[in-house]
């Protein structure tokens, strides 16, 4: 309750995707980060049954909160691993709202509902909520050298945000304190990528 | 962050943890000797962490095969001196109550805490209890921390208080808190180092049957010294910081613990709303004396709590009794629904429905709407090469075999993994209560009807609570087939040890407790072991148990496919020419690395465990063996 109040780094995110993508180690990044920055920030995890293939999201706040629950309408970033799991997260967009959103979709077992068309899904989003932006998250991790590389791309794209209160170089030194070194290279290589790709 | 750093972690330090971790934090700072628990989620984590850390933290710490065992353990380790600490989920605590409820009677010597998670919205459950009535029901002191910072600080704090009133003390997290992240400032730890062999210190328990023994001679005293200490605890909670109030100046004012604290206090600050908080840490004993001095200057009064309207009732005995001119909303009137958890856009809404303010609402665009219809539930599935999956579709191909109809056979299932054959195209999961209520159930269904009963109960969940309805149902000549799905760890939690494994809670070498000799010695006079993917001798043991006229036990006997260090065994291979796409694959088994593209199948290599269950299942001879390099 009295932490550094500064209006101008409150900052809210949503992240979703699937069991497996990095989510949750992804989150901790980022708030870890804004931690060594000198930022309050406070966060929320779903664990559970979330490993076998079940939706995952995080919610953080980056500012002067006590919950870490995101209301209604209120996120200044959605940054979404799949794209069926950005409209379960819809809510919590406004139409300012930043929404990057990874292309390709995990189908989920289902034995009468088919899963949306990505292009079409796409495209109502931009009509819909002016800064989204597409990215082939997993193509450029490939490029990265390890499609498991996932993470950091998004990452990677997620602090490309002209709004995004954490410095790079924290969120950098915040991977390498959290991730084995054994893949420092390729992960600074995909953050690289997804940070290049929203820059552009 | 490293673990470890839970235990190098300076005074003064700062760092981002999750609820769990901070809990482990404040046990190292509270110096603990001795831990149990039984896991469960979302307390789980709690138990990893001690189990990687006990050692070098001089905590002796186990994974008990249930919550009860747990609970004794911590209340004797107590009762010799020593600060002890126990943990489990909601539910887990209804197994624990019998000897729970006592430990208020006995007292203890060293400190115990017992830290309960509850699961409102039931994320990970089988309901969404709310585990402070358990507080009422023994008499206990309740905590409720709102924050990362306020579990680390409250699990310490619960030491100091205990070892006062020489009470357990409970510290109740939500799923919320438990799995919520954020920043934590350390405290100093508590020296606990030991000179004794083990790692761990040793306590001496001092003989006192008068203290000890609830015969009832003594336990109509106890009772009197419990109501008494708890008067004691009453002055303490109305005197606590952990009982704050934020001042506003408005005639409304606010009452709320843990979570409902937290959105409260930012729907608030965030519309300049002018309501007065206050914030209750410690809710029991009610800080009745506090609570008349916030009511002061107040005409109405709204209760956020999750789940039950504990504070809510407690707050209206106080109006009553005192007559005060107070209106309370909260969920007795409906301002808040009675169930589930809350979150800052209900409470905000419960607010602006009382102070008439406009309710926020979002309309969606049509177009957007529409696609939110087309997401599809990503429900839980059985993993890839899972052992569950080639039992489930074994036995349904039996009953096809034999050809009962799906009517006349009765499913019990239990908690674990293979609770999700509830899910199509399994169906093997018709009825369910607690751990181990798979064994009893289907003593309840052989006595009650004609119908065939399968029961499902994973190896943790047999030693939990399985064996003694077991050795009922033979004494009492009961009819069923039990199939003890021994994947060799406690999978559901995310894979802990139990005592049919040769380890320990922290690493060590362990006896291995045989499941089969349990059935053996409970009296089953049919008891087999099978590989789960050898589907042909599967399909012969269902059989030939279905025809024994007594309980049949089948151990399905096949580790997890999650525990680290396993050999992986080769990705199966789809020769393309002979697939007819025929789905027959897709729709028997729902394997995750079996989907299909253009109405054509694909097998994943990368996923696939190689469990050949598919390969056996295929009518064209289309799947092969991958080949063992």
């Amino acid at each position: 309750m009295n932490s550094k109040k500064n209006n101008n780094n409150d900052y809210s995110m949503y992240i979703c995707g699937v069991g497996g993508q990095g989510i949750i180690k992804t989150s901790i990044i980022i708030g870890e980060a804004a931690m060594n920055q000198g930022l309050n920030v406070i966060m929320s995890e779903i664990h559970g049954m979330s490993q076998r293939e079940g939706s995952v999201s995080t919610q953080l706040k980056i500012g002067d909160y006590n919950s870490p629950l995101l209301s209604e309408h209120t996120a200044d970033m959605l940054l979404s691993f799949e794209p069926i799991e950005t409209i379960r997260a819809i809510k919590k967009a406004n139409k300012n709202t930043k929404i990057i959103i990874n292309t390709t979709p995990i189908i989920p077992y289902s034995q009468n509902k088919k899963y949306p068309n990505v292009d079409n899904l796409i495209s109502i989003l931009k009509d819909n909520y002016k800064n989204t932006q597409p990215i082939d998250g997993n193509k450029l991790a490939l490029n990265a050298g390890n499609t498991l590389s996932l993470n950091m791309v998004m990452l990677g794209a997620a602090i490309a945000d002209n709004n995004f209160p954490i410095s790079k170089n924290n969120i950098i030194e915040s991977m390498k304190n959290n991730l084995n070194p054994k893949f420092h290279k390729i992960n600074l290589n995909a953050i690289e990528k997804g940070y290049q790709w929203i820059k552009k | 962050m490293n673990l470890r750093e839970l235990i190098t972690g300076k005074s003064g330090d700062k760092q981002f943890l999750l609820g769990n971790e901070a809990a482990v934090r404040g046990v190292i700072e509270a110096g603990v000797n001795v831990a149990a628990t039984y896991p469960g989620t979302p307390s789980s984590e709690i138990g990893d962490i001690l189990s990687v850390i006990a050692k070098d933290s001089n905590i002796y710490f186990e994974f008990s095969a249930n919550e009860k065992i747990a609970m004794e353990i911590a209340a004797s380790a107590a009762a010799s001196g020593l600060r002890s600490f126990t943990f489990m989920k909601h539910v887990g605590m209804n197994v624990a109550s019998d000897s729970f409820i006592t430990t208020a009677y006995t007292g203890i010597v060293g400190g115990m805490v017992i830290l309960i998670a509850d699961d409102p919205s039931i994320f990970s459950s089988q309901n969404e209890q709310d585990s402070r009535h358990y507080a009422h029901l023994a008499n206990l002191l309740v905590l409720e921390p709102s924050s990362c910072q306020e579990v680390k600080d409250m699990v310490k704090y619960g030491f100091e208080l205990s070892e006062q009133l020489k009470l357990p003390v409970i510290v109740r997290t939500t799923t919320r808190i438990s799995h919520m992240r954020g920043i934590v400032e350390l405290g100093e730890i508590e020296d606990n180092s030991t000179e004794d062999e083990v790692h761990w210190k040793k306590g001496m328990f001092i003989k006192n049957p008068s203290q000890f023994v609830p015969v009832p001679v003594n336990a109509q005293r106890m009772h009197i010294e419990l109501i008494e200490k708890m008067q004691k605890a009453r002055q303490i909670s109305n005197n606590s910081d952990l009982n704050k109030e934020i001042k506003n100046k408005s005639n409304y004012g606010v009452i709320s613990s843990s979570s409902a604290f937290n959105y409260a206090y930012d729907v608030i600050k965030l519309n300049n709303m002018d309501l007065s908080i206050l914030k209750l840490g410690l809710s029991h004993p009610f800080p009745d004396k506090k609570v008349i001095n916030f009511l002061k200057n107040l005409d109405e009064v709204f209760v956020l709590e999750e789940v039950d309207p504990i504070i809510e009732k407690e707050l209206l005995a106080v109006i009553g009794q005192n007559k005060l001119n107070v209106t309370v909303y909260g969920k007795l009137d409906e301002t808040f629904p009675k169930y589930h958890e809350l979150n800052p856009d209900i409470v905000e809404n419960g607010f602006n429905k009382i102070l008439h303010l406009p309710k926020k609402e979002y309309k969606l665009n049509p177009d957007i709407e529409k696609l939110t219809n087309q997401t599809i539930t990503r429900n839980p599935i059985l993993c890839s090469g899972c052992p569950h999956r080639a039992i489930y579709y074994a036995v349904n191909k039996v009953l096809e075999k034999l050809k009962i109809p799906e009517k006349n056979v009765i499913f019990t299932s239990d908690i674990g993994c293979y609770t999700l054959g509830i899910n199509p195209p399994y169906n093997t999961a018709d009825y369910l209560l607690s751990m181990g209520s798979s064994v009893g159930d289907s003593c309840g269904f052989s006595i009650a009807t004609n119908q065939l009963i399968f029961g499902f109960i994973g190896d943790s969940t047999f030693f939990h609570s399985g064996i003694s309805p077991l050795l009922n149902a033979i004494h009492n000549k009961q009819k069923f087939v039990l199939t003890i799905l021994d994947n060799r760890i406690t999978a559901m939690t995310g894979g802990q040890p139990n005592p049919g494994i040769a380890i320990d809670s922290m690493g060590d070498e362990a006896p291995e407790i045989s499941i089969r000799k349990i059935a053996l010695a409970c009296g089953v006079e049919f008891v087999r072991v099978v590989n789960p993917f050898n589907l042909e001798q599967v399909i012969k043991t269902y059989i030939e148990a279905i025809k024994h006229e007594k309980v049949a036990v089948i151990i399905a006997k096949s580790p997890c496919t999650l525990i680290k260090g396993l050999t992986k065994r080769p990705p199966v291979k789809l020769e393309y020419s002979n697939c007819t796409n025929c789905n027959h694959c897709i729709d028997q088994l729902a394997c995750p690395s079996i989907s299909t593209n253009d109405n054509k199948i694909i097998i994943d290599q990368s996923t696939c465990n190689g469990c050949n269950i598919c390969v056996q299942v295929c009518k064209y001879g289309a799947i092969k063996p991958g080949e063992i390099k």
